[in-house]
C-alpha cells in the first residue's frame, strides 16, 4: 500500500523516478541529506526503464542492455536512505518550494530546501487527420505495454514516424514476436544533409553502432517505406487504414493498429506551473527551462534534470540528475559532497552522454507538414477542436495560446495542453508569422493533474481563508 | 493600417467589446485598441452570472440598471446568435443564494429585507426560500443546506462564447480589432483625440475608455477620474459531468459544456499568477457541502482572477469636461451588464452625450476629491 | 489489437469490463488489460461522443478513461488491476454520483 510523505520537511525532494530521478536521489541521499522521490507510476523507470522491477519479459536480450542499466539505478537507490513513493502525483508546486502530492486519494503537503524536476518526456503530438481514431496511439505507447505486460501487436500493424526510439520498438516488437506490416520512415530527405556537418561526433558516440545494428535487424524483417511526405488515418468508429505518399505517389493500406512516433519534448507542465522560465529551441522544437550548467531554474531551489531539461537521452538524464543532485548538496552540506564524484567528472561524462544529440535532433526534426496540420485535422483532442477552428480564431484577434483559449477551450481538457500545446504555438507562429517564442505558451497553473473536489476541499484552512470566501 | 475612427474604444475586454460592437452596430467606424495575450483580463476569468440579486444595496439606481440589463440580454444573445450564428447559452431561469447552516441563514434574510426597505426597490424580486423549497428547484442539495434567497431574473450565460461572439461580430461590423497595442497616452488636438501605442499613433473623434482597472491610470489624461479598487477571486472548476444543475448559484453553476465552476473568493492580494489552494480548499468544501455528489468530481484547472472593481463596487459611467468626446466606462459586472453596454452605453457614446437619467447616478462625481473638479455629473 | 508473450508468467487476475469477466495478469494497468482483451473497450467523449481508445499509456492524454469500482474518470493506463474490479466503459460525460 502507497503511504503518505513521512516528514513535513525535506532538504531534496526528486519529482519522477526515470533515469534523472532515480540517479538524482541516489545521489542526495547517499551524501546524507534527507530525500524524497515522489513518482506517479506504480513503479520505478520512468518511460525509458518503465518495469524495470517487474517485467515479465525475462529474456534481456529481447529489450536489450539499455534497459537493464536501469535495474542498476534502482538497485543503487534502493541501497540509499532515499524515502520513495508510488502512486504519487504531484498536483502543485509554487516558487516557495511547496509541494501538493497527491497518494492514494489524500493530499500531503512538504517542503524542500531543494527541489529536483525529473519529469522527463512526452511523444510530440503527431496531429494528422484521423490521429484520434481508435487504433491510433503512439509508440511510445505501445512499448509501454511491451515492458511492462509484454503485450505486442498481433494485428495488422503499421508504425509511421521517425527517430531512434521507433526503431528500438519494431526491434523489441519483432523480438517478442509481434506483428508489424510496415514502417513508414518520415524522415525528410533534405535532413540526411543538414546533419551530415554533425556526422562525425555521432558515428563516435556510442548510439551510432547501436543504431545501425537496430536498423538491419528491422529491416530485414518489415518493408520499410522512406520519404513519406503525407500521412493519414482513416476509419469509422475504428482504424481501418492508413494512407501515404512517398515519392509523389499515393497508398493506402488496411491496418488495425497505426503507432505514430516523432520524437519526445520535455513535460513542462509542472516547471510551467511553478513560474519556470522556458525558452523554445528552435533546434529541439519545443520548450525548454532555461538552466545554468548544473540544472538550477530560474526558480530559486529547483533545478531540472533529465529529458524535462531538454532532450538528451537516458544517458545524459543520468548524469545530468547526479549533476544536479551534487549541486544541491554543493549547497546544503558542503562537505558531504566530498562523497561524491567529482563536479569535473560528471560533467565529462555529459559532454560524452550528449555527444551525437546535435546530429539526431537534426536528422530526425520532423517536417512541418506533421507538426502544423491543416483543415478539419483536431489539434486538441481534449476539446476536439480542429486546425481550421484555431485559424478562425487568428482570424478575429487571438494573438497566442491564451486568447485561444478563451475562444475555443484548446488545453482547457483534463490534459491541459500536453497533447495540444506545441501544435498551438507552432500553428499560431505560422498563421502569425511569428516565432514560438514571440507567441508563447499556455499560462499553467495547479492542479497540474486532476485530483478530486473532496481531496482539494480537505486542504487545510485558515479564519482568512474562510473569511475571503463567506461573505454575507 | 486606418488610423482614423469615429470611436476609438481603448481595451477589448467583454466591456470595451461590447461598446464597440453596439457602436459598429449603429454604423460608427471603430477601432478597438487591446493588450497582447498575457494581461490580467476579467473576461476570461469571471464567473459569467448575468445577476441580479442584491446588486445595488446603497445604490437604488444600479438594482434598476441591473434589472434593465438582465432584461434586454435576451435580446443581444439573439441578435449575436443572427450574426454570427454562436449561440452564447443564455439561461434566465432563475438563480439561487444558497445558505449553510442557520446563521447564513439569517444573514442573508437579513440582506434580502435591506434590499426590500431600500427606497426605490419596491418590486424588487428576491426571496428567502426554506431548505425544502430549494430543494423542489434543486433536488440535489445537502443536509446542511439551510435554504437560500431566489431571485427569478438571475441567469448565466457562456462568457468566453459571448466573448468570441463579440469579436466574430467586429468583422462583419468593420471593426478594427487591433491586438498587442495598449495605450500608454492620449491627448487632443484639432477637434481629434491622439492615442500612442507601441506601432504608432491612432486618432479618433471620441474615444471611450474600458480598460477595466487600468483606467485609473489612463481617465487622467483626459479629464476624467476612475478610482479602482481591484481584488482577487479565485475559480476552481471541474471536468465535465452531466447536467445536474438546472439554476445557477452565487457560488456554483454548471456551463453548458457539463463543467462545474466553483467560486468565488475575495483578496486584497493582486498577483493572479499564485493561487491560494487553502481558499480553493473553502470553496470546494463548501460546494461538496451544497451538492454532497460534487465531491466525486475531478478537479481540472483553478485560476485567479483580478476583479475589476470602482472603488465604492458601483459602475463608473462618466463623460469628460475638458476633453469632450473622452468617456470612461468600467464596472464589475462585464458580463451582466454587456447588454446595457452594447445598447445603450454605445448608443449616447454614438450620440456623443450620456443621459442623466439614465446613468447620471454612475458619474465619478460621487467619489468627490481628486479629479472630479471637471466632472458635471451630468 | 495486442496479444500476450509465452514468456509472461504472471499470476493471472480476473476483472470484469460492463459485467463480463476478463482474464488479465497481475501488473496490468486496466488500460493494458483492455486492450488485451477482446472487448469493445471505446469510451465516447465528453464532448462529442466521439470514440477513443488509449492513445500515450503513460498518464498524459486523458483518452484512456474509464469507471473503475463505481469512479467515473479514472486513468486507466495508471491503475493496476486488482482481482474482482469492475470496470466500466464510459459513454460521453461523467454520470452524476459515479
Amino acid at each position: 500500500m502507497t503511504v503518505a510523505p513521512k516528514r513535513e520537511d525535506y532538504d531534496v525532494v526528486v519529482i519522477g523516478a526515470g533515469p534523472a530521478g532515480l540517479a538524482a536521489a541516489a545521489t542526495s541521499a547517499e551524501a546524507g541529506l534527507s530525500t524524497l522521490l515522489l513518482d506517479e507510476n506504480v513503479g520505478p523507470g520512468g518511460q525509458v526503464f518503465r518495469a524495470i522491477s517487474s517485467t515479465p519479459v525475462t529474456d534481456r536480450n529481447q529489450l536489450g542492455a539499455d534497459y537493464w542499466v536501469g535495474a542498476d539505478l534502482v538497485r543503487s537507490l534502493r541501497a540509499s536512505s532515499a524515502e520513495v513513493i508510488h502512486r504519487a502525483t504531484v498536483w502543485s508546486l509554487d516558487r516557495n518550494l511547496d509541494i501538493a502530492v497527491s497518494v492514494g486519494g489524500a493530499s500531503a503537503f512538504v517542503k524542500a530546501k531543494r527541489m529536483i524536476l525529473a519529469t522527463g518526456a512526452l511523444e510530440r503530438p503527431f496531429p494528422i487527420p484521423g490521429w484520434t481514431l481508435p487504433g491510433v496511439m503512439t509508440a511510445g505507447a505501445a512499448q509501454t505495454m511491451l515492458k511492462s505486460s509484454a503485450l505486442v501487436p498481433d494485428g495488422r500493424t503499421v508504425i509511421a514516424g521517425q527517430g531512434p526510439l521507433l526503431w528500438l520498438l519494431a526491434a523489441q516488437i519483432l523480438r517478442l514476436g509481434g506483428r508489424i506490416d510496415r514502417i513508414l520512415d518520415t524522415t525528410e530527405r533534405g535532413n540526411y544533409f543538414a546533419a551530415l556537418p554533425h556526422a562525425l561526433a555521432f558515428v563516435t558516440s556510442p548510439y551510432f553502432a547501436k543504431g545501425l545494428s537496430m536498423m538491419r535487424e528491422v529491416k530485414a524483417k518489415v518493408q520499410v517505406v522512406s520519404g513519406i511526405t503525407e500521412l493519414s488515418a482513416s476509419g469509422d468508429g475504428q482504424l481501418a487504414s492508413v494512407s501515404y505518399v512517398a515519392g509523389g505517389k499515393r497508398e493506402t493500406i488496411p491496418a488495425d493498429l497505426l503507432l505514430l512516433h516523432q520524437g519526445v519534448v520535455p513535460n513542462v507542465n509542472l516547471a510551467m506551473s511553478a513560474g519556470i522560465e522556458h525558452r523554445w529551441d528552435d533546434l529541439q522544437l519545443c520548450w525548454s527551462p532555461v538552466l545554468d550548467a548544473s540544472g538550477n531554474s530560474s526558480v530559486a531551489g529547483i533545478a531540472i534534470a533529465g529529458d524535462g531539461a531538454g532532450i538528451g537521452g537516458a544517458n545524459a538524464a543520468v548524469v545530468r540528475g547526479r549533476i544536479a543532485a551534487r549541486a544541491a548538496v554543493e549547497a546544503l552540506v558542503p562537505a558531504a559532497a566530498a562523497k561524491l564524484a567529482p563536479m569535473a567528472t560528471l560533467r565529462s561524462e555529459l559532454a560524452k552522454a550528449e555527444r551525437g544529440r546535435v546530429f539526431l535532433d537534426t536528422l530526425f526534426r520532423p517536417s512541418p507538414q506533421f507538426r502544423i496540420p491543416t483543415g478539419d485535422t483536431i489539434v486538441c483532442r481534449c476539446e476536439e477542436v480542429t486546425a481550421k477552428d484555431v485559424l478562425d480564431s487568428v482570424a478575429i484577434g487571438a494573438t497566442g495560446p491564451n486568447q485561444l483559449k478563451a475562444y475555443r477551450r484548446t488545453g482547457m481538457g483534463p490534459c491541459q495542453g500536453r497533447l495540444c500545446g506545441l501544435t498551438v504555438t507552432e500553428l499560431m507562429a505560422q498563421a502569425r508569422n511569428k516565432t514560438p517564442q514571440e507567441i508563447g505558451y499556455y499560462r499553467l497553473r495547479a492542479p497540474v493533474k486532476p485530483i478530486t473536489l473532496a481531496e482539494l476541499a480537505a486542504v487545510p484552512k485558515s479564519g482568512a481563508d474562510v473569511k475571503a470566501v463567506v461573505r454575507g | 493600417m486606418r488610423t482614423e475612427y469615429d470611436v476609438a474604444v481603448v481595451g477589448g475586454g467583454l466591456l470595451g467589446s461590447a461598446i464597440a460592437w453596439g457602436l459598429g452596430r449603429l454604423g460608427k467606424s471603430v477601432a478597438v485598441l487591446d493588450e497582447g495575450d498575457i494581461t490580467k483580463r476579467a473576461s476570461r476569468a469571471n464567473f459569467a452570472l448575468v445577476w441580479v440579486q442584491s446588486k445595488g444595496l446603497g445604490m437604488p439606481a444600479y438594482t434598476v440598471w441591473t434589472v434593465q440589463a438582465s432584461q434586454a440580454w435576451g435580446r443581444l444573445a439573439s441578435e449575436l446568435k443572427q450574426q454570427t450564428g454562436l449561440d452564447v447559452s443564455l439561461q434566465q431561469n432563475g438563480g439561487f443564494h444558497l445558505a449553510l447552516g442557520e446563521d447564513e441563514f439569517g444573514q442573508r434574510a437579513e440582506l434580502v429585507k435591506r434590499m426590500h426597505n431600500q427606497s426605490g426597490a419596491a418590486d424588487y424580486k428576491m426571496e428567502m426560500l426554506s431548505a425544502s423549497e430549494v430543494k423542489k428547484s434543486l433536488p440535489l442539495i445537502g443536509p446542511e443546506v439551510s435554504g437560500g434567497s431566489y431571485c427569478p431574473l438571475d441567469g448565466h450565460v457562456n462568457s468566453l462564447r459571448t466573448f468570441r461572439a463579440f469579436h466574430t461580430g467586429f468583422k462583419a461590423f468593420g471593426i478594427d480589432y487591433f491586438p498587442e497595442q495598449p495605450v500608454s497616452a492620449i491627448s487632443k488636438s484639432g477637434g481629434e483625440f491622439r492615442l500612442t501605442t507601441p506601432k504608432g499613433e491612432l486618432r479618433a473623434a471620441k474615444i471611450v475608455l474600458a480598460a477595466g482597472n487600468a483606467n485609473q491610470t489612463l481617465a487622467p489624461m483626459v479629464g476624467l477620474y476612475a478610482p479602482m479598487g481591484p481584488t482577487r477571486g479565485q475559480i476552481v472548476v471541474t471536468e465535465r459531468t452531466m447536467p445536474f444543475l438546472p439554476h445557477p448559484l452565487t457560488t456554483i453553476r454548471q456551463t453548458d459544456e457539463g463543467t462545474v465552476m466553483i467560486g468565488d473568493s475575495k483578496e486584497d492580494e493582486l498577483d493572479d499568477r499564485t493561487l491560494k489552494h487553502s481558499i480553493s480548499a473553502v470553496m470546494t468544501d463548501r460546494a461538496q457541502r451544497m451538492f454532497p455528489h460534487l465531491s466525486r468530481l475531478n478537479v481540472v484547472r483553478s485560476w485567479a482572477g483580478i476583479r475589476v472593481m470602482p472603488q465604492d463596487g458601483f459602475p463608473i459611467y462618466d463623460q469628460s469636461e475638458t476633453h469632450p468626446g473622452a468617456f470612461v466606462a468600467c464596472c464589475h459586472s462585464g458580463v451582466t451588464l454587456a447588454s446595457n453596454h452594447a445598447f445603450e452605453i454605445a448608443r449616447m457614446v454614438a450620440q456623443g452625450a450620456l443621459e442623466p437619467e439614465l446613468v447620471g447616478a454612475f458619474s465619478a462625481s460621487r467619489f468627490g476629491g481628486a479629479g472630479t473638479a471637471n466632472n458635471s455629473g451630468y | 489489437m495486442f496479444k500476450r508473450s509465452e514468456q509472461d508468467k504472471r499470476p493471472p487476475v480476473q476483472i470484469f469490463v460492463d459485467g463480463v469477466a476478463v482474464a488479465a495478469r497481475e501488473g496490468d494497468t486496466v488500460s493494458a488489460a483492455l486492450l488485451a482483451s477482446s472487448c469493445d473497450a471505446r469510451r465516447s467523449t465528453a464532448v462529442s461522443g466521439a470514440p477513443r481508445l488509449p492513445y500515450c499509456m503513460m498518464g498524459v492524454c486523458f483518452d484512456c478513461l474509464v469507471t473503475i469500482d463505481g469512479v467515473g474518470n479514472r486513468q486507466g493506463c495508471l491503475v493496476p488491476v486488482a482481482e474482482g474490479m469492475q470496470v466500466e466503459i464510459q459513454k460521453g460525460k461523467r454520470e452524476i454520483g459515479r
